[in-house]
Parts: C-alpha cells; sequence; structure tokens
C-alpha cells in the first residue's frame, strides 16, 4: 500500500479514534493519536494476518487506536466501536482479550504486555513459525520494573521475531515523563540489554514502513537480537488543540470539541 | 510435625518427577522457573527437556507474563518459584493469567511454616487467601507424593483455565490409600472411628498427616474423631462439608496457612451461606492467626503456631471439654 493512502487510513483512524471518545464521554485520546501512525503501518502494511503476525498493545490505554485499527480493518463491525467502555461491551476501556479475542493480550495494568508478547514470540519459534510478534509500549509504561526484565530476557532467548515499539509522546498523567521519572538515555538502556535498535520520526510512515521493513529483513537473515524501534511521536497528534497537552492524556472530548477535533484532522 | 521421620516424599520432589513424566506423553507442557529450579524441582524437567524449560531469572513478574504468552500459542506452561515470590506478582497473576484465561500452571513451593528456618520471608503463608479469590483460578494442595501426581494429571488432562497448585518443602508420609479412585475436587475421608464421633478434623497438605496422628492420639484416650482431606480449595467441595457438617458438633479446619482466605474461610463460607439448612455447628480455625510467622524447626513451628499432632489434639481435647 502506498505512503499517500496509509496517510489517509490513518486520518480515518484518527476519526474513528475521536468518535468512539466521545460517543463513551470517557478515555484517552492523547496516548491513543500518538500510536496512530505506528498502528496504521502495522495493521494496513507490515503485518501479515492471518499468517500468524501477531500485535500486542502493552500500553492498554490506547485501545481506541487498536479498536480503530480492528474496526477499519473489518475485523470488528465498524458501529461496534460506539459501544466502547458501555455496559456489555466487547470494547472495554483497556483490551480484554477473552471478550475480544482478536486482541492476543489484556492489558491495562501497565508492563505486562511486553512478558506476554515475549511469550508469544518463545511459543511461536518453539513450534517453528515465521510469524512475527510487535508489542507497542509506552514511555511512562517504561518506568515499570517489568519492562526491564523483558528487556534483559528477550535477548536471552533470542527473539528476533520480536519487535517492540516505544511510543515516545513525552508526556503521562501527572506531567512530562522527564519530570515524572526520566528514562533517558533510554535507546542506550535498549541496546545495553542487547536489542537491535532504530529511532524514528512516529508519524513519518515512510519511517515507520522502513523501520519495520529492516527489523523483519534481521529476522529473515536470521539475526539473534530482539528489535526496539524508538518512535518519537506528539501527544495528541493531529488534534492541534489536544498536541503536547498533558491534560488530553485521560479525557474524551465533549460533542463540540469532537466536531472541532475531526473538522481539524480532515483539513490537514 | 510428628516426632516419627515421614517415609513419603516432599511434594515438590514429587511434582518434579511427575511434570517430567507427564512431559514425555504431552510435548505442550513447558516449564519456567526464577532462579529456584533446584528447590521447586523443576530441575528434573529442565535435565530431561532442556529445549521446553525456560530458566527466567530472578524476574517472577515476567516469568508469570511470559507463561500467559507461551499458553496463548498452545503451550501448557507450569510456572514455579515459591508460593510467597508467586503471589508477590499478584498484579501480573491477577491481570495477564487471571483476566486474560490464561492456561497457566503456577506451581508455588514452600508452602507455610513447615519451611522452617528461613523464616517468614520464604513461606507461602497468604497465598491460598491470594490465588482464591482471582476469579476462576483453581487452587490445589497436595497432601503427599501420590496425591501430587493425580492432581498434577488432572491439571494437565483436565482443568482448563488458570491454576495454582501448592507444595511444600518438606516430606511428607504417604497417605494416600493405594488403589483408591481420585476425585478431583471432593473432600475425601482418611481417617475414620469405627465408635462414637465427638469431631471432625478438615485439614490439607501437611497439615492432614498432623491431623491423622492427632486423631490417632484421642483415639487412644477413648475420643472419636475422623479427618478429611480437601486437596481443592478451589472449587471447595461445599456439599461434602455440609453434609460433614451435619453429622457433628464441632469442626476442626487445619491449615499451614494463615487463618484469613484459606482452608477455615472455605469451610466457614460453606457453612454460612447454608446456614439456616442445619443445626449450628462450631468451627475452630487451626492455623497461622493473623500474625507473622518466624525462624525455627519445622517440628518446634508446628508446635507454636498450634498444628502439630500432639497441640491439634490438646486443643481439640480443650474444646470438647468446653462443649460438655
Amino acid at each position: 500500500m502506498s505512503d499517500e493512502k496509509l496517510k489517509t487510513i490513518a486520518k480515518e483512524l484518527r476519526i474513528l479514534i475521536i468518535e468512539m471518545l466521545s460517543e463513551a464521554s470517557s478515555g484517552h485520546p492523547g496516548g491513543s493519536l500518538s500510536t496512530v501512525d505506528i498502528m496504521t503501518v502495522l495493521w494496513f502494511h507490515e503485518m501479515r494476518r492471518p499468517n500468524g503476525d501477531r500485535f500486542i498493545l502493552s500500553k492498554g490505554h490506547a485501545a481506541p487506536a487498536l479498536y480503530a485499527a480492528l474496526a477499519k480493518c473489518g475485523l470488528i463491525n465498524i458501529e461496534e466501536i460506539k459501544t466502547l467502555r458501555k455496559l456489555n461491551s466487547r470494547l472495554q476501556g483497556h483490551p480484554d482479550r477473552v471478550r475480544l479475542p482478536i486482541v492476543e493480550a489484556s492489558t491495562g495494568s501497565l508492563g505486562q504486555g511486553l512478558s506476554v508478547a515475549q511469550g508469544i514470540a518463545m511459543g511461536t519459534k518453539m513450534s517453528g513459525e515465521k510469524s512475527r510478534i510487535y508489542c507497542v509500549i509506552g514511555d511512562g509504561e517504561s518506568q515499570e520494573g517489568q519492562i526491564w526484565e523483558t528487556a534483559m530476557s528477550a535477548p536471552k532467548f533470542k527473539l528476533s521475531n520480536l519487535c517492540v515499539i516505544l511510543d515516545y509522546n513525552k508526556g503521562q498523567i501527572d506531567g512530562h515523563v522527564a519530570d515524572v521519572m526520566p528514562i533517558e538515555p533510554v535507546i542506550e538502556k535498549w541496546r545495553a540489554f542487547g536489542w537491535h535498535t532504530i529511532e524514528i520520526d512516529g508519524h513519518d510512515i515512510r519511517q515507520i514502513r522502513e523501520a519495520f521493513g529492516e527489523a523483519r529483513e534481521l529476522q529473515e537473515k536470521c539475526s539473534i537480537k530482539p528489535v526496539f524501534i524508538l518512535a518519537n511521536t506528539v501527544k495528541g497528534k493531529g488534534v492541534p488543540f489536544m498536541e503536547n497537552k498533558i491534560e488530553w492524556h485521560g479525557v474524551a472530548p465533549t460533542p463540540e470539541q469532537a466536531r472541532e477535533a475531526i473538522a481539524a484532522i480532515k483539513g490537514t | 510435625m510428628s516426632s516419627k521421620k515421614p517415609t513419603g516424599k516432599a511434594t515438590r520432589q514429587a511434582f518434579g518427577e511427575a511434570i517430567t513424566r507427564l512431559g514425555e506423553k504431552y510435548p505442550h507442557i513447558v516449564v519456567l522457573d526464577a532462579d529456584l529450579s533446584k528447590s521447586t524441582k523443576s530441575e528434573i524437567f529442565a535435565k530431561k527437556f532442556p529445549e521446553r524449560f525456560f530458566e527466567m531469572g530472578i524476574a517472577e513478574a515476567n516469568m508469570i507474563g511470559t507463561a500467559a504468552g507461551l499458553s496463548f500459542t498452545g503451550k501448557l506452561p507450569f510456572a514455579c518459584s515459591f508460593g510467597c515470590f508467586l503471589t508477590g506478582r499478584y498484579d501480573t497473576i491477577r491481570l495477564s493469567v487471571g483476566y486474560a484465561q490464561a492456561n497457566v500452571r503456577l506451581v508455588g513451593t514452600h508452602a507455610g511454616i513447615g519451611i522452617g528456618d528461613d523464616g517468614y520471608s520464604q513461606m507461602g503463608l497468604e497465598d491460598i487467601s491470594l490465588m482464591r479469590s482471582i476469579p476462576t483460578m483453581g487452587v490445589f494442595q497436595p497432601m503427599d507424593a501420590r496425591e501430587t501426581e493425580l492432581i498434577l494429571e488432572y491439571l494437565v488432562k483436565d482443568w482448563k483455565g488458570p491454576a495454582y497448585l501448592r507444595l511444600t518443602r518438606q516430606n511428607l508420609p504417604d497417605l494416600f490409600p493405594p488403589g483408591k479412585d481420585f476425585c478431583p475436587c471432593k473432600l475425601m475421608q482418611i481417617h475414620s472411628h469405627t465408635g462414637e464421633i465427638s469431631a471432625v478434623c478438615i485439614a490439607t497438605g501437611a497439615t492432614v498427616s498432623e491431623a491423622v496422628q492427632a486423631a490417632q492420639i484421642l483415639s487412644g484416650r477413648g475420643i472419636g474423631i475422623s479427618v478429611w482431606n480437601a486437596h481443592s480449595l478451589k472449587p471447595f467441595d461445599d456439599q461434602s462439608l455440609l453434609e460433614i457438617a451435619s453429622h457433628t458438633k464441632l469442626l476442626i479446619s487445619i491449615e499451614d496457612h494463615s487463618v484469613i482466605g484459606g482452608l477455615g474461610t472455605c469451610v466457614a463460607e460453606a457453612l454460612a451461606k447454608n446456614a439456616r439448612d442445619f443445626k449450628p455447628v462450631r468451627l475452630v480455625k487451626l492455623g497461622v492467626q493473623d500474625v507473622f510467622a518466624e525462624s525455627g524447626s519445622a517440628t518446634e513451628l508446628y508446635e507454636k503456631f498450634g498444628i502439630s499432632a500432639a497441640s491439634i489434639a490438646r486443643r481439640i481435647q480443650h474444646e470438647l471439654g468446653g462443649m460438655a
């Protein structure tokens, strides 16, 4: 798929996110919007499904971005996104693999999804599958000790089929990551733990596509290193009044704000 | 703990041997450990099936999450550590395993004060309580080596979803009657008395043999006691418990675990739920009484915390005296 087409899909996903958050009256726009371009390239270009490639959203609060991608792929009904966070919905506030089996891991308590992704990578590797496992983690999430437990273990198990993407939007609930609890120098840390690291602009479709291509090629060339992609992103990306605003971490837009946001996304 | 040296194995040893046997027949079994494979006895499996054993280092949360991921690819992972270190990563168990309905078997060894000298920090004393409160989590504790094999076979062949298996460090005498059928998740009478029954003991794990010896002591004093073994704390066999309770005035629950949330609580809940259906029965909960345990020999600790055969016998006699 062309980069232009992917950019159009990314816009559509952003609109779906705003629509579902507004309808739900709660949820996390900032960290959902920052992952959209990564999600777009993964779901509409990179991942070979149903041939076994799998996706784990470790930063579970970005669930609206995942649901938007699933809806756009036709894996859930587009109408279903209106049920987000509502009683009896499959679209729980954070991903739930029991209610919605297409979701690989139940996440929402930060730090855990990456361990699950590692287990899936180990299991598929044992079974001789050539599939790839993608896991999006957050920057605030990187303060969790469990992230570093997996950072340490995945190279030991030579999981070149595992690709971690850090959605580095620099913000978390209580403020800037650098103030709350600095994670820098983050790419050096992952490299020191034994990962192949790549740094990109997480909103540049071509850069994202090429990074995933590089990671896939490494696995095909029998590299033993798992891959860590540091994606520099903007919290609230695509909606000017939300961009880089911490206060949009976990507040849903009102219907009026949603209309303004959608107009802005369409206009870009 | 009896002064007689138990002839049987520790249930952790029985686990290590049995999981290795099962590993031959079931290639989807994989085992993970967090630098305690020599203690949990998962090393026996590791030696036989090195490609299906994952040494995760001292990082239990990562081990538990990884086990969940492995289960999503069709493996049957057994994640092993001391019980207290598994429950120390409760949030990972709760979400990645429990909520996700991962087909994972958590194996917690070094149950209770029976580990002795190492002291409170290494003792699984709240694990039954914590594991029971996770929806659908099965909680099992064998009383001897044979029952460990039977439960393990059940957990491999029949159980679906998450389960916790609680095992001892110390050796336990063989109690499971040879040739007897194993009825999963049901209470089993392990000691009976021909005459009048004055009290009924319900015990689990290492305390079953203590209860049986207490019953033998009391039998010599003309007091009839029956003893039941609860290998399944969840699901708990409410039905059999109520039947048992309807024939006695005094029930004694005995466990090497906190009396909050463990076997005693299972019994109390079953009784309370059905209180209007039968005459009142007195329940005495023996176990660790909402206090922190300590170092000492297992024998000394069982005596001090009131779950040795002698102290159980004394307590029952005392309770019966008070009721007369």
